[in-house]
């Protein structure tokens, strides 16, 4: 059928529907989720497979750690569930680090469809759930098993029956049992929905099988894919990049090797795994490196295994981006997301004007409680346990200057502060752009900000400092470019916040962080006058910075 | 309204025409003019007079005047409002522009976030903090606001938005503010965050009161001199605007809240299509109104319209969600897409034919046009598959190059994806009418909707080409295409009540739930929203009252809108309303939580005058039919090939005829394609009503 015309235009209609029915699925989940990790930062994904496992549409979600953890998810339970022993109705379930989506936090569930009576496909989905137990949201577990409950592959549910028994185990290890609960029911629907949707399309344009069609997807984004690749020059393009780290600092070091069908990033070289858990999982590097890759190469191809089988990612197990478990990987986003940097390191090297300086990075997040995290402790304190996050600026682009205060790589939002005082018994005192934290360049790093945070009640309170890096290390920045301003975390009586780990702020005091601006492009001499008047006019530069960094002096 | 409201006249002020229509007791008097962009109010008495003429009425008889007008969104969207400075606390004046502080285009480094109303230079700080719980941690400086204000005199500002920490609760020092403004600046407009939108959330409070002060002066002078020049003209009578929630206001307080106009259009096309659903007796409808540039898809309930607060101005990137500002309003809901006549057809990398969202708009417009357009549109896509008659579009105002369309057909898709013929044309029909039904179904899943059982009401210039399709993609029965589709908006506001919502944010966990402080909490809205509407109305008309309540699982982010009950609310209604807020989550999202204690996020009053209740029309048919004025070969995309259709002049249709598919009736601004399995009946109001054999089959 599909020599025809018409069938060319009917492949071309389901592609548009499966990417709907996941897209679909996304927001079904995104609505129901419990926890502002998910609703505010959109931290979910869904996706269709084929019968062999290979992908065939990602929703495009908050978050890139997604996009091949997910591909390789499936696999993983094809291995131990083969497709010929799975039944309709049957649903199964993981949070494996390794082998989900890079920590515990992430539930991983997948569904066969089901067409007249035969498998015709995958669906999966996953989501960060509020609380898995362990030491909760925090860096300083030294093992994954501190790091809360882990579920091996396995039946959630069994033709129809909920494993009632292992969510009943779940909510056993959960501060939160009622959200994690729902939050994996929530995907199991969504999963759902998904084959019903997909069997409405079969019905209607009278397939019996998606090989076809999963075939044409594959190819044709492959194809796009290599033509992009193409444009790379053949080469080795190396790169490495130092992070602040916890109890040391990380090297990253990578090396990109482009041919002329095919993309390898090896980051041979790279600092042994950190004790504690701001290590990325080699499923969560790959996401990452790949998502860099392909904003520079291919931004409009979507996700699928077609296009990502074209880059091939490599790294030393036992490496801060290959830890070994039981290694410990909560705060996983302290080192993933500063991988599209590397990503952006190597192909600067291989493409001209393309490719923008770095950015802050791994968005802070600012986890608040009072002392005793729950149960108070103080007797004039109210019990709160609150989360913000912060983000820093952004590189400058060919021909821009970097975004100011906006989360790069990651699509995590801002949850407003209205919404966390009222929740808590905080006040925040500022959230200002910090003036002349933008990378100097002729094209000027995006600004970072400063947040001033304190106690309306005479009580001290704790803060985690867990994703707080680029202290030591500011981002870089390119051809001529200057460095972004580096990050700092402090109380406002003095004394910086020395490492990672949570921090107390004492009773009447306010602590202070400073995020991190983006690199600049292109030597700040160069930038046009009238735009160093503008950002100082608007404040974003001060007379005394336009001096020094710009050598500006009207 | 009036004591007789029998000449009741409406004016829509579009991108490019300005409808209005006159309904007298002798009927309909409609006319269509060019928009008169830099002073709209010429065309909208170029349009009156016309259709004064006709009904051979003076002004002075008009005894009703309803109007609506895209001026709001446009000044948003080309930045044409006034210079406006944004007071707010002190240590915040960066969160407009740092906005949601997220890429709303994850892959594209090159997006730019949404540039604020009002810049840096132009925010000044205020000394003062009151807390989330209502303490005042720093008193208010007023010799600071003092200040600024002389500041401001100098540099020639028009308006100045103010907008405080957790104002929406505590607004003493907002209105403080406010006092002192005007006391230093007599002249400017001040427009305070927790009258224009008292909601938590600074960044959206923040947003929505910068946008309603940037467009106050020029919308205030703009509609005082449409009133001056009706009064001229002797027309005295009451002048009402329409607004984005689906009710109208008065031209006092329209002025006050010039935010609130942004989308009369789109809300008028809901009211017309939520009263064809009472006329025909439609439980489900969903309303399709596609027109050159975007297609807006609206679920209908009971004769009523979805609502909802959120909304977006001025998207700057492919209409994405994220680009644009977003303003907190009552707004009917519905979703746009970039899926209109003139939409883009191009060949992505992969080889995908991609339709919109941009569109050659009405210069050049798509190629048949022959005024220089070089891109393949949809409408180039219906000249070749016979759905367009070449000679009568636009009622014979404009004809149809069909060499322009295959020559761009060929070239921008045909070439690219070696098909020959009519196929690239299908392939574009068959990929907009996808993304329209894609949106359609994602937003009926989102609102807990089940498709097959709604019937489709289509207006709007485009939609009856592809309405029948949508519905055999949608597996609906019904398509109903009511008269008079061209000026549909200004005939829904000829049908849409006098009414006033007011919202206010409180959370309130069930378990500790306080009757008392809620009870009074809605008479004080009530009150307020009387004084707004009984501005309007005349000694003895009935007000009614809606109220909802916001609900939510704590710890969730989304709400759903639950209906309050009349009356009191006693501490027993929380079972109730518990069980409505169950109902509603399981059926869209198929579980509930039991042990999960639910709260409220906000509380929202609407008063209102009664809505017009139309008489139910009947749809007897007699099986006769005209004849068809020719014959056309057109092609079925359901059946994926060409079939002969008899052409049917619409004016020539009366009640109770009846015409197989496949065939075509044409009127002059539009023609509804009946596809082959459809039959189309004309009720007593001469609307068509299409049946989809096929879907009542599988029923």
């Amino acid at each position: 059928m599909f020599a025809s015309a018409l069938g060319k235009i009917h492949q071309q209609v389901m592609w548009n529907r499966l990417i709907a029915v996941v897209e679909e699925q996304a927001q079904a989940i995104l609505r129901t989720a419990f926890g502002s990790v998910v609703r505010e930062a959109g931290d979910l994904s869904a996706g269709v497979y084929d019968l062999e496992g290979h992908m065939l549409a990602q929703a495009v979600t908050g978050t890139p750690g997604h996009v091949n953890t997910m591909a390789r998810a499936v696999n993983h339970f094809l291995e131990r569930f083969p497709i010929e022993t799975m039944k309709p109705g049957d649903v199964f379930v993981t949070n494996d680090p390794w082998m989900g989506t890079g920590h515990l936090f992430d539930f991983v569930v997948v569904s066969p469809a089901y067409h007249q009576d035969k498998p015709v496909a995958l669906f999966a989905s996953t989501c960060h759930v509020i609380d898995v137990g362990g030491r909760g949201f925090t860096a300083e577990a030294t093992s994954v098993f501190e790091e809360g409950v882990r579920v091996p592959h396995m039946k959630l549910r069994d033709q129809g029956i909920l494993n009632e028994q292992l969510l009943g185990l779940l909510g056993a290890n959960s501060r939160n049992p009622v959200e994690v609960k729902g939050d994996i029911l929530s995907l199991v629907s969504s999963n759902d929905t998904g084959e019903m949707r997909l069997r409405e399309m079969m019905e209607e344009f009278n397939l019996s099988s998606i090989e076809s069609l999963a075939n044409f997807i594959i190819d044709n984004s492959r194809e796009a894919m290599i033509k992009a690749v193409k444009e790379i020059p053949n080469g080795v393009y190396p790169t490495d990049m130092e992070l602040d780290g916890f109890e040391h600092p990380i090297i990253i070091k990578a090396e990109m090797t482009v041919s002329d069908d095919e993309v390898i990033v090896d980051y041979a070289g790279t600092s042994t795994a950190s004790i504690y858990g701001i290590n990325s999982p080699f499923c969560y590097t790959e996401a990452y490196t790949c998502f860099g890759l392909k904003c520079i190469v291919a931004p409009a191809v979507p996700n699928n295994h077609g296009s990502l089988e074209v880059f091939r990612i490599k790294a030393e197990e036992g490496s801060a981006v290959h830890p070994k478990d039981p290694s410990p990987v909560t705060a996983r986003h302290v080192i993933g997301q500063m991988l599209p940097d590397i990503a952006f390191g190597c192909l600067a090297k291989a493409m001209k004007n393309r490719v923008p300086a770095e950015s802050a990075g791994s968005i802070w997040v600012l986890p608040m409680a009072n002392i005793g995290g729950g149960k108070t402790e103080v007797s004039n304190s109210s019990e709160f346990n609150v989360m913000n996050v912060a983000m820093g600026g952004i590189g400058a682009r060919p021909g821009k200057d970097g975004l100011s205060v906006t989360a790069f790589p990651s699509g995590v939002g801002a949850i407003p502060i209205e919404v966390t005082e009222t929740d808590s018994p905080l006040v925040f005192w500022r959230k200002e752009f910090a003036p002349d934290s933008g990378g100097p360049g002729t094209f000027r790093g995006g600004l970072g900000q400063v947040i001033e945070v304190g106690n309306t009640e005479d009580a001290p309170f704790t803060v985690s400092a867990a994703t707080w890096d680029r202290i030591v290390n500011p981002p870089r920045g390119r051809g001529g470019g200057a460095s972004g301003k580096p990050g700092k975390a402090y109380l406002v009586s003095g004394g910086d916040f020395s490492d990672k780990s949570v921090h107390t702020v004492p009773q009447g005091e306010r602590f202070i962080v400073e995020l991190p601006g983006g690199g600049g492009l292109g030597h700040p001499y160069q930038r046009e006058s009238t735009l160093i008047q503008r950002d100082i006019e608007a404040g974003y530069l001060s007379p005394e910075g336009a001096k020094k960094d710009y050598g500006y002096d009207p | 309204m009036g004591v007789k409201d029998t000449n009741r006249l409406a004016a829509d002020i579009g991108g490019t025409f300005t409808d209005i229509v006159l309904d007298t007791a002798q009927g309909r008097f409609t006319a269509k003019v060019l928009t008169t962009v830099q002073a709209p109010e010429n065309g909208v008495i170029d349009g009156v007079e016309v259709v004064l003429r006709e009904a051979k009425l003076t002004a002075g008889q008009i005894d009703i005047f309803i109007h609506g007008t895209t001026l709001a969104a446009n000044a948003l969207i080309e930045r044409k409002g006034a210079k406006t400075a944004f007071l707010t606390t002190e240590g915040f004046r960066d969160i407009i522009e740092m906005g949601f502080e997220q890429r709303f285009e994850h892959y594209d480094v090159f997006m730019d976030k949404p540039i604020p109303l009002v810049q840096r230079e132009l925010r000044l700080p205020v000394k003062e903090r009151i807390s989330g719980s209502g303490k005042v941690l720093v008193a208010l400086e007023e010799d600071q606001v003092r200040q600024s204000a002389r500041q401001l005199k100098s540099q020639n500002i028009g308006a100045i938005a103010v907008g405080l920490m957790h104002a929406y609760a505590f607004p003493d020092h907002e209105r403080r503010v406010r006092a002192i403004l005007l006391e230093e600046l007599p002249n400017v407009s001040v427009c305070i965050s927790s009258d224009v939108c008292p909601e938590m959330r600074e960044y959206e409070r923040f947003s929505t009161t910068c946008a309603n002060a940037y467009i106050r002066p020029l919308m205030s002078r703009y509609l005082y001199r449409l009133q001056t020049m009706l009064t001229d003209r002797k027309m005295d009578c009451p002048l009402f605007l329409m607004m984005s929630g689906g009710g109208l206001t008065t031209l006092e307080n329209a002025t006050k809240f010039p935010i609130r106009l942004v989308e009369s259009g789109p809300a008028g096309g809901a009211i017309l299509a939520s009263q064809v659903a009472l006329e025909c007796g439609l439980e489900s409808v969903l309303s399709f109104d596609m027109g050159g540039t975007t297609a807006k898809i609206c679920l209908i309930e009971n004769g009523k319209p979805e609502r909802s607060r959120s909304f977006e101005v001025a998207r700057m990137y492919r209409d994405l969600k994220g680009s644009g500002l977003p303003v907190r309003i009552p707004v009917i809901e519905m979703v746009e897409i970039g899926a209109g006549g003139g939409s883009i057809a191009r060949v992505d990398d992969m080889g995908r034919i991609t339709v919109g969202p941009d569109s050659a708009g009405s210069e050049p417009g798509p190629a048949c046009y022959g005024l220089g357009g070089d891109n393949a549109t949809v409408t180039d896509a219906n000249l070749e598959l016979g759905k367009l008659d070449s000679e009568h579009f636009a009622g014979g105002k404009l004809s149809l190059d069909r060499n322009k369309s295959k020559a761009v057909l060929a070239r921008n898709v045909g070439e690219k994806l070696d098909l020959q013929d009519h196929w690239p044309a299908a392939g574009i029909a068959e990929i907009v009418e996808e993304n329209m039904t894609n949106a359609a179904r994602v937003h009926a899943i989102e609102r807990g909707k089940v498709m097959g059982r709604h019937t489709m009401i289509a207006f709007g210039g485009g939609a009856p080409l592809h309405a029948g399709r949508l519905a055999q993609k949608l597996g609906l029965g019904k398509v109903v295409v009511p008269k008079g589709a061209g000026v549909g908006s200004a005939i829904g506001f000829l049908r849409t009540p006098i009414s006033f919502e007011v919202v206010r944010s409180l959370n309130i966990d069930f378990r500790q739930f306080d009757s008392d402080r809620i009870n009074k909490l809605l008479d004080e809205m009530s009150a307020e929203a009387r004084v707004v509407v009984n501005d309007g109305v005349l000694t003895g008309q009935k007000l009614f009252e809606t109220r909802f309540v916001e609900l939510r699982y704590v710890g969730q982010g989304h709400e759903l809108r639950i209906s309050l009950p009349d009356g009191l609310l006693s501490k027993e209604d929380t079972v109730k309303l518990r069980a409505a807020y169950e109902k509603m989550y399981q059926d869209i999202y198929g579980l509930k939580i039991d042990d999960m204690d639910i709260q409220s996020v906000s509380w929202s009053v609407t008063v209102s005058t009664k809505e017009a209740q139309p008489n139910r029309a009947d749809g007897s048919i007699d099986g006769t039919a005209p004849d068809p004025i020719g014959h056309r070969q057109v092609y079925d995309t359901g059946l994926g090939e060409f079939v002969d259709c008899p052409v049917y002049w619409r004016m020539d249709l009366e009640p109770g005829n009846e015409i197989s598919g496949p065939a075509i009736i044409t009127e002059d601004e539009t023609s509804t394609i009946v596809p082959a399995e459809f039959s189309a009946c004309i009720n007593a109001l001469k609307y068509i009503v299409m049946n989809n054999h096929a879907a009542e089959d599988s029923l």
